[in-house]
């Protein structure tokens, strides 16, 4: 067998020989990816190059509002890609947003890459921080660098990447830039290589931290296998309607299957 | 059991004790410190360039397009640009396919079916039926599918179409209509049934039905050749050769901005009756603009949009062809059944300025909006076999310029109000079955289903009958 320097593994040169495009043959994966972000910045493009589809991307905010899935395989591992509807919050009532806003819910993606668009990177962190509320395994792609560069505006990803927590990969997936690195951190923080320590919101008050606590242990004891009590404690908190329809009637527990279900059926359709 | 949903209920019960404790809002806070911390991390991160020393090639292109004065000519000139260059294109390769899909290989197959003793209803339903439809879809759909598609892919892919939606959304807004809707019909424009999934951005689910109901206003894949290849046959050719190509461009343009106009009315008319409302508010985004990838928009449009197009309509078109001959050919009491239909239909077709050809084609044509050219033509040419103009029922190649749409056509008995009053139907008919479908499955009610359905025919009945009468009035 052929021996590889530690240096040789590690280099992305060497990694992105290892991404095997695989379209839509989903058949049997290790991981599971979803790509979210607001809308136009991009997700479209990145799964295009990471599973060699070609699903139609448009310069439009909106192009995507069900989901698509591909998948790849990258230094053996194989993932299966669900491009998510663009959303700008996790708390919207619009149907396309709900799609995405589940799926990172209750499908538990092992990472959620969220595309970011280098240009308005202010409006983009507001879903970000939502979204590092929710889960930890995230990488975020800090896409369009060209156009930041263009408008000469200047983002420091690693600054970023202190701030959040989490990896931040520049990139520009129209001309492929960056994709090497991406990979490299999906499958670092797929296979827990990497461990993301996000930033969660330090200005919680003391009382609503001890709300969403009390509120959290009794989901738990009704409801034990619902992943994201915390987040589902807090909608309650804030009195989302359909959340507590799904308390009151038991839903709750199998708004994990129901609603993937019914997300699977729109995205075969 | 019970003690469970005690336990559920207990949890609801807590919930509100822990709002009020909290104050009421406390969600607010916790936005506003979600935004506060998004501000502060972006200033450490990103640096800006002094706003005035960079000209913003995006912001003055921006107030050209989306201005008060210019924003609409220009939409009004780059659709009549994208409709020319699509009317002119594609005349040639159209008569080039024909001659050989119909004037060719067509014959070829009846004397190759003759040499083998076919029976005839055989080489009927097979080769007049189903291979004849899928010719004419192909040479009628795919020189301007091939040339329009790639051209709005480039537009899109640009990021015009969002400013159009800007342009249009202080009109959508006026009459009680979500802002959004306006980019939801420009989904329409390439498929009804995706500018209906579209719709899922508008949250209000009032909103979204009036939205759901109106795409069909939108001119659709299915349409567009329709509409380009009527003009062009019959209203570029009432006007002197050189301005033809102008004139039908521009023709296509009114019935597609007749449509929009259309739409606005029915969601007035929806948002002052059946959807009571006001509008809300939203904010647009206006993407940066991009140069188009050319070549892989003509790849992406030419496969995902032309070839799936095309597809889609040859798929119909078979079993639609096979459909046509049998009642082109089966007769009862010595007459076929489309003669049948047809005889009854016509004297009422003719209030509308129509004829029974065209409404039995918009019947055999209800999956796909596609081929009912290929099916006016068939069924045209086979009612006047009967009357003993052809040889055979159903069969095309007796007519001695089969190639020549304006020929079957005018020997069909149309004239110029036949053909404005096609295009004004083929804007408001029904929407295709996959389109119906699919509204059932966004609104899961059939009322709004049978309302999206009927309404558009009640308008299309409505608005050819005034013009007819109108016409007629002025005429004689």
């Amino acid at each position: 067998m052929n021996k590889i320097s530690e240096n040789c593994i590690n280099c992305p040169a060497h990694n992105i020989s290892n991404l095997k495009k695989l379209g839509i043959d989903m058949s049997s994966f290790d991981y599971v990816v979803a790509l979210a972000g607001n809308p136009n910045t991009g997700k479209s493009t990145v799964f295009n190059y990471l599973t060699g589809l070609k699903q139609h991307t448009g310069n439009w905010p909106g192009k995507t509002v069900t989901r698509a899935e591909g998948a790849f395989e990258y230094n053996g591992k194989k993932f299966k890609l669900v491009d998510l509807p663009g959303t700008y919050s996790l708390l919207s009532t619009s149907v396309d947003e709900e799609v995405a806003r589940d799926f990172i819910l209750f499908g538990q993606p092992d990472v959620t890459v969220i595309v970011i668009d280098a240009t308005r990177v202010e409006r983009n962190l507001n879903l970000v921080l939502q979204i590092l509320e929710i889960t930890d395994r995230v990488v975020i792609c800090l896409n369009l660098i060209d156009e930041a560069r263009r408008n000469q505006i200047e983002v420091d990803h690693r600054t970023l990447s202190k701030e959040l927590g989490v990896p931040v990969i520049p990139a520009s997936a129209r001309q492929g830039e960056g994709m090497d690195e991406l990979l490299k951190y999906i499958y670092e923080v797929a296979v827990g290589s990497y461990i993301c320590k996000p930033n969660r919101l330090r200005s919680r008050s003391k009382e609503l931290n001890e709300a969403i606590e009390k509120l959290t242990e009794m989901i738990k004891e009704v409801f034990p296998n619902l992943p994201n009590t915390r987040w589902v404690a807090l909608r309650l908190l804030e009195g989302d309607q359909n959340i507590i329809d799904a308390v009151r009637n038991g839903e709750l527990g199998n708004i994990n299957l129901s609603k993937i279900v019914e997300i699977e059926k729109e995205a075969a359709y | 059991m019970n003690e469970m949903m005690n336990k559920r209920e207990s949890i609801i019960a807590e919930a509100n004790r822990l709002r009020w404790e909290l104050g009421e809002n406390f969600h607010d806070t916790l936005m506003q410190n979600i935004y506060e911390h998004a501000t502060e991390i972006e200033k450490k991160a990103v640096k800006y360039p002094d706003a005035k020393e960079v000209f913003s090639f995006d912001r003055t292109l921006d107030k050209i397009l989306t201005s008060k004065f210019l924003g609409f000519p220009i939409m009004f000139l780059m659709l009549g640009v994208v409709f020319w260059l699509t009317i002119q294109g594609a005349n040639y390769p159209s008569g080039l396919l024909s001659n050989l899909l119909v004037d060719t290989i067509h014959p070829a197959l009846k004397t190759f079916a003759l040499n083998f003793d076919l029976p005839w209803w055989l080489s009927g339903v097979l080769i007049d039926g189903a291979y004849l439809a899928m010719a004419w879809v192909v040479s009628v759909m795919l020189p301007p599918m091939a040339i329009f598609f790639p051209l709005y892919t480039l537009l899109e892919d640009f990021g015009y179409l969002p400013r159009v939606a800007f342009n249009l959304d202080p009109l959508y807004k006026k009459v009680g209509a979500h802002g959004r809707q306006a980019l939801t019909m420009a989904m329409g424009f390439g498929c009804n049934a995706a500018g209906v999934i579209a719709t899922r951005v508008i949250d209000s689910p009032r909103e979204r039905l009036i939205a759901i109901i109106t795409n069909n206003f939108s001119l659709c894949n299915g349409r567009w050749p329709t509409q380009i290849l009527i003009a062009t046959v019959f209203i570029g050719s009432a006007v002197p050769a050189y301005l033809a190509g102008i004139v039908s461009a521009a023709a296509v343009v009114f019935i597609a901005l007749l449509g929009i106009a259309f739409s606005l009315i029915v969601s007035w008319f929806l948002s002052r009756t059946l959807l009571k409302g006001e509008a809300s508010a939203f904010s647009l985004e206006l993407p940066p603009y991009r140069p188009p990838r050319i070549f892989q928009t003509l790849y992406t449009s030419l496969i995902d949009r032309t070839i799936f197009v095309l597809w889609r309509a040859v798929v119909f078109a078979i079993p639609a062809g096979m459909l046509i001959w049998l009642v082109a050919n089966v007769s009862i009491d010595g007459i076929s059944i489309a003669n049948h239909f047809i005889q009854y239909v016509n004297p009422i077709a003719f209030v509308f300025g129509l004829n029974g050809v065209i409404f039995l084609a918009y019947i055999i044509a209800i999956p796909a909006n596609e081929i009912v050219i290929p099916t006016i033509l068939m069924l045209t040419v086979a009612n006047l076999g009967i009357q003993g103009v052809g040889a055979g029922s159903g069969v095309m190649f007796e007519l001695e310029s089969a190639s020549d749409v304006a020929t079957i056509l005018q020997s069909g008995g149309w004239t110029l109000l036949t053909a404005i009053n096609l295009m004004l139907f083929s804007l408001l008919h029904n929407p295709c079955s996959t389109t119906i479908f699919t509204i059932y499955k966004e609104t899961k009610s059939w009322k709004w289903t049978l309302v999206s359905t009927f309404l558009p025919i009640a308008m299309g009945l409505t608005v050819t009958f005034f013009v007819t009468q109108i016409w007629r009035l002025l005429t004689n």
